[in-house]
């Protein structure tokens, strides 16, 4: 391996990279900027519900013609932010920025290879990406505005202009983004599995993968699977909007004129979509919670308890989570016993989620913990991991969700069990990481404070959203103000808005510490947490090849923490085994 | 000027934040100490932040149980709600049990074993025994509850509907109309493409069907007696939500979709029971455009004979559409 010595120009090395390290690093500052806007979206929708019709300082970030002249936010400029929200958190950030960044950062690192299998469609796919954000971006700032109809886009709404305005140009913008998405976590994702199929290092079997390579290759085949489902899906969608197809329209009467469709079904859309909609929740949390185990065992000292039921969960998850679309749409008017099937399945996965839950807590027991900014976010995660994944119990059983289908108790689960538990694990990550990506500390300090304020935030703005669901609240409604029976309701609102608010300022000590850290953080060791996996043997400074000799060789698994016998409470895995040492 | 102040504001955070930064460091470089690594001092911090903030959540929790459950729906209005009220409350108490064991634990065992110089953590990687234990019981438990949920759910979408009184329920943007079959209890034919000026819903007068039918903008329901309300939609996806007879069911554009209950209290009763203000009411639940927050249709249930008045009082499609 020469290649890895050549001469890097300012070009090559910080914008069209080939080094899987830089172009995470690309994936982790493009899903933050990201997660900016999303959160700026919710922030300026939650001030809204909390002050319906009335004007605010934070509408000036908006295009002008989103206000009206009272300075109110306009009602389909609220759902228009609403689906913006929803689409960059759940592809943007909890997708590209969460597996992007870490799948390219750690996966080479941890198998002990110099790079990706392909360096060159691996920079691929983050342009693919990047084109796909500038398109994105774009949306908001034409006529009419981005797609308005929810991030789920379902037609009819999506595919007629005239239903709402955001189905104009916003919506074409947004199907061509999310086209040129799908091709880039695609190239992303091959490269992934190949990489870790084939580029092990010497001892690296796959009962010796660390559990964060297990998670990034389950999550991988995850998407490669489902996402070219979610292609075709909106492939369709665009023949209907531009071609005059019927896939999904049919007998439809809008602004007085009868349209000539007939023949398609909205509902052939939903199970497209959702058939990539719900693997993406995994798509989504597998990397996250692998990261958190991993990080949890490191900081406890102690080895991740049940590594093969660890990976046995993950798989039996990742397979569950393809038969269990159906739970989106048990009011859609499918057969009754397609839901009854579909309610199975669902409450089944509660297995798998349980048992990880209980591992993460044997973990735990009679650890030695040590507290870093990393270690209290994975123990957060853990937390929300447990508080909604309860309220899916609820959620799943058919006969449940008819009440609580689509009003905010929904909003409340999947915000603490997929977007808390995955913001929560990327965090734990990049303060983990970020001595190895960028060879400085962050500050603990600014870190302790993040995590608390974050915590206690995050659970005031999403915990009370239950409630708003129990007393019948419908998700995406403008303002709740149009029903009497919601007139108790406005206090919970601005509760919730309070602390989001908070919350939102609470993330600018990060992206502070984080820019801080950069370029005045104090310099990283070489291995700041006495960590056993590769990633920890490499140079603190960046080289192409990460490797300045030979690979690597691996002679244990990665979870040697406070081994008795042994004299230090770490090995790592290149450390060969002694004498008369059982491999764990 | 507010934008002037907010960047201000911005611009003085950032610079307390650096002093702040600064300080810390300038400290350990006197200390002779690594500003970054975790000290005892650190673990028992945030050990203890674990015990109150961890607290704190759970007596959050139980404050929002407490003060808030007067908000919450009251108990359901018809047959099949009563059986999915029981099915939430056995769930409901299932996961508060599991909420109230789990989350204690984690945030007592993030005290308990803080980490201190010269512990040594104990090498616990599996244990066949427990691992089986906390697969199996989650399993039987979870077996238990879906039994139980699929017969509430094959209940609730297979009664009797023999007797139903057949209702149509139609939805456009941003408003909800409805059609009773009228004496034959059968609804006309209709299509979307004989909507045209006060025929609304496209409903075909040469069907003999239709000349009974009766469309109204306030549905009114006997206490008791079964009814089956057929959905339509003109223009995209709405969904029809009753809350508290715990009826929701989308209305799809070229889809005809159903769902059939027993109101059992009057909208009076209700009155009584919840507040002068009460009326049951009927709300678009699935994104539909700009006013999908305002879509709404009244429903009264009342007594038998105050709706065969109500009833006899309207007028039929024959009155109102002038056949073609």
């Amino acid at each position: 391996m020469s290649d890895h010595h050549h001469k890097e120009t300012f070009i090559t090395k910080y914008i069209f990279s080939t080094d899987h390290k830089m172009i995470g690093k690309q994936f982790l500052i493009t899903g933050m900027f990201m997660a900016l806007v999303g959160m700026l979206m919710s922030a300026i929708f939650r001030v809204q519900l909390a002050n319906p019709g009335e004007a605010s300082v934070l509408y000036n970030l908006l295009p002008g013609a989103w206000v009206n002249a009272e300075g109110a936010l306009n009602p389909d400029k609220y759902l228009a932010l609403v689906t913006m929200h929803g689409t960059i958190l759940v592809f943007w950030v909890l997708t590209a920025g969460l597996s992007g960044t870490f799948a390219n950062f750690l996966i080479p690192l941890q198998i002990g290879a110099r790079d990706m299998a392909s360096g060159f469609i691996n920079m691929l796919s983050y342009w693919f990406f990047f084109i796909a954000t500038v398109v994105l971006l774009s949306s908001i700032y034409v006529e009419g505005g981005p797609a308005s109809g929810g991030w789920t886009i379902y037609p009819p709404l999506s595919a007629l202009p005239q239903a709402i305005p955001g189905s104009g140009t916003g919506m074409t913008l947004w199907l061509y983004s999310i086209t040129l998405f799908v091709v880039g976590s695609l190239l992303g994702g091959l490269n992934y599995i190949v990489t870790i199929l084939n580029l092990r290092t010497k001892g690296m079997s796959m009962q010796r993968l660390p559990l964060t390579v297990w998670g990034l290759l389950v999550t991988a085949i995850l998407g490669v699977l489902s996402f070219p489902v979610l292609l075709s899906c909106g492939l369709l969608l665009l023949f209907d909007r531009s071609f005059g197809t019927s896939f999904y329209l049919s007998d439809i009467i809008i602004n007085g004129e009868a349209l000539h469709n007939s023949g398609g079904s909205p509902i052939l859309f939903e199970h497209l979509f959702w058939f990539l909609g719900h693997p993406e929740v995994y798509i989504i949390l597998l990397p996250a919670l692998s990261i958190v185990s991993e990080v949890i065992a490191v900081n406890s000292r102690k080895p991740i308890f049940g590594y093969k039921a660890m990976v046995g969960a993950i798989l039996l998850i990742a397979f569950l989570s393809f038969i269990v679309w159906g739970h989106h749409m048990f009011m859609t008017g499918m057969n009754p016993f397609l839901g009854s099937v579909f309610t199975f399945t669902t409450l089944l996965i509660a297995i798998p989620s349980a048992v990880k839950v209980f591992n993460w807590l044997a973990t735990l027991w009679r650890a030695n913990i040590r507290f870093t900014p990393a270690m209290l976010f994975a123990i957060g995660t853990v937390s929300s991991f447990i508080t909604g994944g309860l309220t899916g119990l609820i959620l799943g059983d058919s006969a449940l969700d008819i009440n609580v289908h689509d009003t905010y108790f929904v909003v409340g689960h999947f915000h603490i069990v997929m977007g808390l538990t995955a913001i929560y694990g990327m965090y734990a990550g990049v303060y983990h990481w970020f001595p190895k990506m960028y060879g400085k500390m962050m500050n603990k300090s600014l870190g302790y404070l993040h995590f608390w304020g974050t915590f206690i935030c995050a659970y005031g703005v999403f915990f009370p959203m239950h409630f708003l669901g129990l007393a019948g609240l419908p998700r995406r409604y403008y303002t709740n103000s149009s029903f009497p029976m919601f007139d108790g309701l406005a206090d919970i609102n601005e509760i919730i808005t309070f602390f989001a608010l908070a919350g939102a300022i609470v993330q600018a000590i990060f992206i502070f510490n984080f820019a801080y850290s950069i370029f005045k953080g104090t310099k990283a060791s070489k291995n700041p947490w006495n960590a056993n996996t590769l990633e920890w043997t490499t140079p603190v400074e960046r080289i192409h090849g990460n490797w300045p000799g030979e690979l690597p060789v691996v002679t244990r698994w990665a979870y040697d923490y406070s081994k008795p016998g042994l004299e230090k409470d770490f090995a790592m895995q290149t450390e060969p085994l002694h004498e008369g040492e059982q491999e764990h | 000027m507010t934008n002037i102040l907010i960047a201000l504001v911005v611009l003085l955070t950032i610079a307390a934040l650096v002093q702040l930064v600064r300080v810390n460091e300038l400290l350990s470089e006197i200390t002779n100490t690594d500003t970054n690594a975790v000290t005892d001092e650190d673990n028992n911090t945030n050990g203890i932040l674990f015990i109150i903030i961890g607290s704190g959540f759970l007596a959050f929790v139980v404050w929002q149980m407490v003060t808030w459950d007067h908000l919450l729906l009251p108990p359901a209005s018809s047959l099949h709600g009563a059986e999915i009220d029981s099915l939430m409350k056995v769930s409901m108490t299932l996961i508060l049990v599991v909420f109230f064991a789990l989350t204690p634990m984690l945030f007592f065992f993030a005290y308990k074993y803080r980490g201190k110089k010269g512990n040594t953590a104990y090498f616990f990687a599996h244990n066949n025994k427990l691992e089986v234990a906390w697969t199996v019981i989650p399993t039987i438990i979870l077996t238990t509850l879906i039994i139980y949920g699929l017969k509430t759910w094959d209940r609730a979408m297979n009664p009797d509907i023999s007797e139903s009184t057949v209702i149509e329920v139609y939805s456009k943007q941003f408003d909800w109309t409805a059609r009773y079959s009228g004496l034959d209890n059968t609804l006309g034919e209709s299509s979307f493409l004989l909507v045209e000026g006060k025929n609304v819903l496209g409903v075909d007068m040469l069907d003999e069907n239709s000349t009974d039918d009766i469309v109204v903008r306030e549905v009114h329901l006997p206490v008791n007696k079964s009814v089956l309300l057929k959905f339509r939609s003109r223009d995209v996806i709405h969904s029809a939500f009753l809350p508290h007879f715990r009826v929701q069911m989308n209305c799809v554009p070229g889809l005809s979709t159903q769902f059939a209950f027993t109101p059992t209290k009057t909208t009076a009763q209700m009155k009584e029971s919840e507040g002068e203000d009460f009326e049951y009411v009927l709300l678009c639940n699935k994104i539909c455009g700009s006013a999908h927050f305002n879509m709404q249709m009244k429903f009264i249930v009342e007594s038998e004979e105050d709706y065969n008045k109500w009833i006899s009082s309207q007028k039929t499609l024959k009155n109102t559409l002038t056949l073609k």
